[in-house]
């Protein structure tokens, strides 16, 4: 059988995440925290996978303790098994960080529920929004990747391949490859399901195991948390918007209003630009 | 290992002698022989950030059948190419394409390396950066060095969805490593009178060694290029459905320009995704941008704020795109617009029956 991994954040909705305009600061209270959508998209396409070929599902998520509600939301979905790594050393991690203990958690999972075939990460986060994770993952564990995956075209168990579609800026690429692999998740992979009422009456009793630094004896901790990320964040600020003195164009009616621009266009360097 | 961590610990603020790494390096990305906007837009910024440094610009040119990429590259900037031209590089695969270009980092020991942050743009320097190992900064809109001795890479990008920007550096590790935006930065003039060096290199896994297949490319046929046009006339939920487009691709028309579009209007379903300008869409710098009916969300700004001359066209007078405009409208655009295309018509028209062709007059 199958064995799936589904590579799970907890993040804030940062859509929900207001600036202050006197302070210039973030206002983080009552923003919600909640599973990283594409992860999700991830999940579901595993639980297809499981419903149509038989397969057992693991999602895995580096976060601090609250994360847990995420993980009881992938059990309720149809997850078998959940992990939660978590360890205040592994707090302020960058994506190289973050993939050397994800790499690392996810050999564990295969040494105590069974061999991986495939990974699934979200495209990128809607925090940290880097998308990097995914390809460092599949790095460390010497996986084939494909990322930005619109679909699962197929897979034969017999041959271990897989065919997906990439959905790229420039129109879409079939690939086939050899499992095990590591897959980026869009949107456009599935429609995700709503939880039935026994998954939820599952997650509410469900416990997930908790790995922390003390479970990885082959941990260095020279590349975890802050300390072993490359990348530091110097300053953030809000953007001045663009200073511009705008001419309001003014007239009785919408002709002499257009007729007015279009002198000031003709100004410009515009229509010799443009031949107009 | 012990030893090492704790070196590493005790200088955590100090920079480590990096005088071994120079050079700014920036990967072209192609298909099918053609280059990717993005990847001059980088030459012409990395350009900048080379001469600040007074370091070499260096191009990396992956592919089959590449070459003429490697004599473009200098023509836009780069003096030093290195180019790997071989049957098993003609699609873009990680293994093969992380295999070159690592090696060609490993030997040449650039300071910075960038990337577009397109989907093979990411997908590379996503591994790259963990095979080395070492930081990269992702989807930047900003990038500036600091000068000698510290050399470091100023890199920012939009944070929070887009409502803030934040400064990351990379003070440990080299090369720096970062992808860019496509659309943000300006390529250089073409200048074929330029004169560069260019490296081949050998591509490092046969085809019997890859394991993964691209079986088929489907170009997207409705995919014009917004990023690439001069004019775009942009619509937003202020349209009200997808009928008026037709005047606004009127106006376009008549200048000579195409249709774009804040997301509101495509998650209406008015129009495709390929029009789309803002966070999620398309980053854009035409030299007129016509915002009309649109609201002036941060998200949509972000996308086409570096626009060299901007009008918008609403009737709410607060609308925050007028502080962007440069010709600010107030008023329906269902009067205002096709009142424009009437006498952009006239004016075109009236221009052509003048003796006297603008080319001239310059
Ligand atoms: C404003 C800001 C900017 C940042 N910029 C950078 C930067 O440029 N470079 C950099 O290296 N770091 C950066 N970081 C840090 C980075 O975001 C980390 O938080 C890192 O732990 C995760 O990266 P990500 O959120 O971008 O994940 P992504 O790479 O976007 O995540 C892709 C997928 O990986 C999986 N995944 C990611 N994290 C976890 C996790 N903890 N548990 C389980 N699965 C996970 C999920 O499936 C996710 O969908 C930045 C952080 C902030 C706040
Ligand atoms: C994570 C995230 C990503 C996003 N990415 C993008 C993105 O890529 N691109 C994007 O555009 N948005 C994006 N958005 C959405 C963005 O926040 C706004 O919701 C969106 O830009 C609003 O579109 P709009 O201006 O067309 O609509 P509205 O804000 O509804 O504005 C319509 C305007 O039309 C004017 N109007 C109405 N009728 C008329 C008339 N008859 N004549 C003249 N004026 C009229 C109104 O006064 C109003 O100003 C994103 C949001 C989030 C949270």
């Amino acid at each position: 059988m199958l064995h799936i991994v589904v590579c799970v954040k907890q993040v804030p909705d940062s859509r929900e995440i207001r600036i202050d305009p006197k302070t210039n600061t973030l206002i983080r209270d009552g923003v919600p925290a909640i599973a990283n959508f594409y992860d999700m998209h991830g999940l579901e396409e595993a639980l297809r996978i499981k419903e149509t070929l038989g397969a057992k599902v693991t999602v895995v998520c580096m976060g601090p303790p609250p994360a847990v509600k995420s993980l009881k939301q992938c059990i309720s979905l149809g997850a078998d098994e959940a992990v939660l790594i978590t360890d205040r050393g592994f707090a302020g991690a960058d994506t190289l960080a973050t993939s050397y203990v994800l790499g690392l958690s996810i050999r564990k999972v295969a040494e105590v529920f069974g061999q991986v075939d495939i990974v699934f990460c979200g495209k990128q986060t809607l925090d940290g929004d880097t998308g990097q994770v995914g390809p460092g993952v599949a790095c460390r564990l010497d996986l084939e990747q494909l990322t930005y995956v619109s679909k699962v075209e197929q897979i034969d168990v017999e041959t271990g391949r897989i065919t997906v579609n990439r959905l790229l800026e420039d129109g879409v690429e079939v690939v086939e490859a050899k499992l095990p692999v590591l897959i980026t998740a869009l949107k456009e992979l599935n429609d995700v399901r709503r939880a039935p009422l026994p998954g939820m009456i599952r997650a509410a009793r469900f416990q997930p195991t908790i790995w922390t630094t003390q479970d990885f004896p082959e941990l260095d901790r020279s590349k975890i948390g802050l300390k072993g990320s490359p990348t530091i964040v110097a300053k953030t600020w809000v953007p001045e918007s663009k200073q511009v003195s705008t001419e309001f164009v003014e007239g009785q009616t919408a002709e002499v209003i257009a007729g007015k621009l279009v002198a000031q266009l003709w100004k410009t360097e515009l229509p010799v630009r443009f031949g107009w | 290992m012990v030893e090492e961590s704790k070196k590493e610990s005790s200088k955590q603020d100090e920079m480590p002698d990096w005088s071994e790494y120079r050079g700014v390096m920036i990967f072209i990305e192609q298909r099918a022989g053609e280059a990717k906007n993005v990847s001059w837009q980088l030459l012409g910024e990395g350009r900048k950030l080379a001469d600040k440094l007074e370091v070499e610009l260096i191009a990396l040119v992956i592919g089959q059948s590449v070459d003429r990429l490697a004599t473009d590259a200098i023509a836009y900037g780069a003096d030093r190419v290195y180019l790997a031209d071989a049957p098993e590089l003609n699609e873009y695969r990680t293994r093969p394409y992380s295999r070159v270009a690592l090696h060609v980092i490993r030997e040449v020991k650039p300071e910075i390396v960038l990337f577009g942050a397109t989907a093979t743009g990411r997908d590379l320097a996503g591994a790259i950066a963990t095979h080395l190992p070492t930081g990269l900064t992702a989807d930047c809109t900003i990038l500036d060095v600091e000068p000698h001795p510290s050399r470091l890479l100023l890199a920012s990008r939009p944070a929070f969805s887009e409502k803030m920007l934040a400064t990351i550096l990379c003070k440990r590790y080299r090369p720096q490593m970062a992808t860019a935006r496509a659309g943000v930065f300006e390529a250089a003039p073409y200048d074929s009178a330029r004169k560069g060096e260019v490296q081949k290199v050998s591509s490092l896994l046969s085809e019997e060694e890859i394991e993964t297949r691209v079986l088929q490319f489907i170009e997207a046929t409705d995919r014009f290029h917004l990023e690439e046009a001069e004019i775009i006339v942009a619509g937003g939920r202020g349209l009200g459905g997808p009928e008026p487009f037709k005047l606004l691709q009127e106006l376009a028309d008549a200048l000579g320009g195409v249709v774009g579009a804040s997301r509101a209007a495509v998650d209406a379903g008015w129009i495709g995704h390929a029009h789309q300008v803002g966070q999620t869409g398309y980053t854009v710098r035409p030299k007129l941008y016509i915002a009309i009916g649109i609201s002036g969300a941060v998200q949509h700004l972000v996308g086409m704020q570096n626009s060299d001359c901007i009008i918008a066209i609403n009737h709410d007078q607060d609308a925050p795109i007028f502080k962007v405009a440069n010709y600010a409208i107030v008023g329906d655009l269902f009067q205002i617009v096709p009142a424009l295309t009437q006498a952009v018509r006239a004016q075109r028209s009236a221009a052509l029956s003048q003796q006297v062709p603008h080319e001239v007059v310059e």
